[in-house]
């Protein structure tokens, strides 16, 4: 494999998917491919271990509620160690929707307490049952978020698509990835969407979120391979459109 | 009960009003009002049907499998109340009660025929109270309105729990989430009927993406496939817990997929064989057509009378419909979840030569606001299949990232975000003679807005 080169690993990818999470993927291998840099895509399901060193971003999407708690309980017993070694060495984790649920410390439903990883300082707390059309207890819409990250000159806008049940709040020691320009984001209260601690991130944001935000599926591939200089720059008109798009349908 | 009749007029007066305005709802908006006078119209109105109602509901093929039903039941003979338009949810299902009841509250017509959206099956049924339900598919879709595809099957339990005794299921016993359904029924009255694909050669090679419902019902392990046939439907049997397909009573036998145009099957039943030609495409469409053979034989239809229906069923609206502009064939096939495209860039792949087409992607609230099952549909299909994609709506954009990423080259892609100038400009690039037109529903509508205003077909609800 060519260097450099990206080395992606995806938690349960046959479990945590709902949302399209393969387009995420996609959108990195891709981009990849078309600047000449190496891509590997390994899996890792249910009973699997994980190996630390394995990867240079680790991504887990969102599931159903079912697959998710097979997936917390998998995470914490079998991964959760793994991944934290991984985050330690400077891997990306990148988690979306119950994804992003399960790095933190807990996740509350109604019956039951799902264990987190704890790579992110916040508890996810659900109060409602399911039940979705006319439902007003779940956060659905189009959301768009600004965030300021590092080697980023100015602020950017990440646009997307959020649906759950869940309400994420931050403890002390995780940032959170953004701040809410439209949509509801953490919790629909505070303002805040996702979660950061170093080059772990959390968010609710899909649809899938790197098709709609091209500059982040960059900025993550440079970070995960430590590029020192910019990637080289690619035709994105197509996908500059797919952004404006996911904007509007925001409403900004 | 005296009291509807009033009501109906006062409903269909208004209806009529916004419908003359060329106002968009007016399939359902008569029956909202209806049902906002009298909550229970729309069983005091069902009632009054002689040989009762039939119920159709699924994620996929619900309207084309509903047409299928009512093209068989019409040649013997059956004045049906319909939902034709596939508008599915209370309003759609009341209106189309209203458009058949008189003055007084008398219904013209002997049997109904409803297709009902997933959501609000439980709650149709309670006042339909059919004499048959045929449920055929789950599949993902739309998650920002149904939510998951798990809840939807616990509901549907919930509601087989109580069906009333004279109720028959007819259910497709290939997919697992609506077989598993006829175990619940078990603890009431209620008859259940399986069909199915019998034919390997159709089975595909490997699931698709998008597959849900790979886990056992029951238990949560692993479903082992002996075949795969669509989606998650297949022939599946659970090592845990044993758990297994139920053996259908009603099959679909040597299969035959002929391009975009037509696909055949024997059709199998207790009484005896048939050969059905169906005029309509796809493994998908098979599956419609042996559900609507599955329903119509348990209302009492012949098997050959059956196969004749079948064979003389028109595309319903938007669903393989065909039609000529100016010397260009124009195929307008909706797509809306990535069960439901995957089928269609299936079917479209079986074509020869180079495609030329309009693809449509909108984010209304029918469309499904969240556009991501696009990333989950397999575009990938059209790889080297496409002259021209024109990709048009209010997310063209992201569809045509999409193709990008799924491996069409950009200079065969172009984004025109208008409707009415994509349609222009796919139509004077198809050399091929033929477009196949892709739209999610909302741009289906405006599709046939469009069209009806050049002259080309009547708005559909006429």
């Amino acid at each position: 494999m060519p260097d450099p080169r990206l080395r992606v690993l995806a938690l349960y990818p046959d479990l945590m998917n709902i949302y399209a999470d393969r387009g995420n993927l996609l959108l990195l291998e891709r981009r990849c491919a078309w600047r000449g840099i190496g891509f590997s895509l390994l899996g890792a399901g249910l009973g699997d271990l994980l190996d630390p060193e394995a990867a240079d971003l680790y991504y887990i999407g969102g599931g159903q509620d079912r697959d998710q708690r097979l997936c917390a309980y998998d995470l914490a017993e079998h991964k959760g160690e793994a991944l934290h070694e991984a985050a330690a060495r400077g891997a990306v984790v990148l988690a979306v929707c119950g994804g992003y649920q399960l790095l933190g410390r807990s996740y509350q439903l109604a019956g039951e307490t799902l264990p987190g990883v704890g790579l992110l300082d916040c508890n996810t707390v659900r109060t409602e049952d399911g039940a979705v059309l006319g439902s007003g207890d779940r956060l659905i819409g189009n959301v768009a978020i600004e965030v300021q990250l590092e080697r980023m000159a100015e602020p950017q806008v990440l646009a997307g698509f959020e649906n759950h049940g869940g309400r994420t709040h931050l403890g002390p020691a995780a940032r959170p990835l953004g701040k809410v320009l439209r949509g509801l984001g953490n919790n629909g209260n505070d303002g805040l969407e996702g979660g950061r601690a170093g080059k772990v991130i959390g968010t609710y944001l899909h649809g899938p979120l790197l098709p709609k935000n091209v500059w982040f599926a960059d900025w993550l591939i440079a970070t995960a391979i430590g590029a020192d200089e910019p990637l080289a720059p690619l035709d994105d008109r197509l996908e500059r459109l797919a952004h404006l798009e996911a904007r509007r349908a925001a409403g900004i | 009960m005296t009291l509807l009749g009033p009501k109906i007029v006062a409903a269909r007066a208004v209806g009529g009003l916004a419908r003359r305005a060329g106002r968009g709802g007016g399939t359902s908006l008569p029956g909202k009002l209806l049902v906002g006078l009298d909550r229970h119209a729309i069983g005091e109105l069902a009632g009054r049907l002689p040989d009762g109602c039939a119920v159709v509901s699924a994620t996929n093929g619900k309207t084309t499998t509903a047409a299928m039903t009512a093209s068989v039941l019409k040649r013997r003979g059956l004045r049906l109340v319909h939902n034709r338009a596939g508008s599915n949810m209370t309003g759609g299902v009341a209106s189309a009660l209203l458009d058949a009841a008189g003055p007084g509250g008398e219904i013209e017509g002997q049997l109904g025929l409803f297709e009902v959206d997933e959501f609000w099956l439980g709650r149709l049924v309670a006042e339909l109270r059919p004499r048959a339900i045929l449920l055929s598919n789950l599949f993902r879709d739309q998650l920002d309105r149904y939510g998951e595809l798990e809840a939807t099957a616990d509901r549907w339990a919930v509601m087989m729990a109580s069906l009333p005794a004279n109720t028959t299921l007819v259910l497709n016993a290939d997919d697992p989430l609506i077989g598993d359904l006829g175990r619940v029924s078990s603890g009431t009255e209620a008859r259940v009927r399986y069909y199915g694909i019998e034919d390997s050669s159709v089975a595909a090679a490997q699931m698709q993406h998008a597959a849900d419902s790979k886990h056992c019902r029951r238990c949560g392990h692993l479903y082992r496939y002996e075949a795969i046939y669509l989606g998650h439907l297949g022939v599946y049997e659970c090592e845990n817990c044993g758990g297994r397909r139920p053996t259908p009573s009603v099959a679909a036998e040597h299969i035959r997929l002929e391009g975009t145009r037509t696909a055949s099957f024997e059709l199998r039943c207790p009484r005896g064989r048939a050969r059905v030609a169906l005029p309509l495409p796809g493994l998908y469409n098979v599956y419609n057509a042996l559900g609507a053979a599955a329903l119509c034989l348990e209302l009492g239809t012949g098997l050959d009378a059956v196969a004749e229906g079948l064979e003389v069923v028109t595309a319903a609206f938007g669903r393989a419909e065909r039609l000529a502009i100016g010397p260009v064939e124009v195929a307008i096939l909706l797509m809306k979840n990535p069960a439901g495209a995957n089928e269609i860039l299936r079917t479209l792949a079986l074509e020869g030569g180079e495609l030329d087409v309009l693809a449509v992607l909108n984010d209304g609230v029918a469309d499904g606001r969240d556009v991501s099952w696009i990333w989950d549909a397999d575009f990938e299909l059209l790889q080297g299949r496409a002259r021209r994609i024109t990709c048009a709506g209010r997310r063209a954009g992201e569809l045509a990232v999409r193709l990008k990423y799924a491996g069409l080259p950009t200079e065969r892609l172009r984004v025109i975000t208008s409707l009415p100038e994509a349609l222009d400009a796919a139509l004077a690039g198809a050399s091929s003679e033929r477009l196949y037109v892709l739209p999610t529903y909302t741009a289906l509508l405006e599709l046939r807005h469009e069209l009806a205003a050049r002259g080309h077909t009547e708005p559909f609800w006429r």
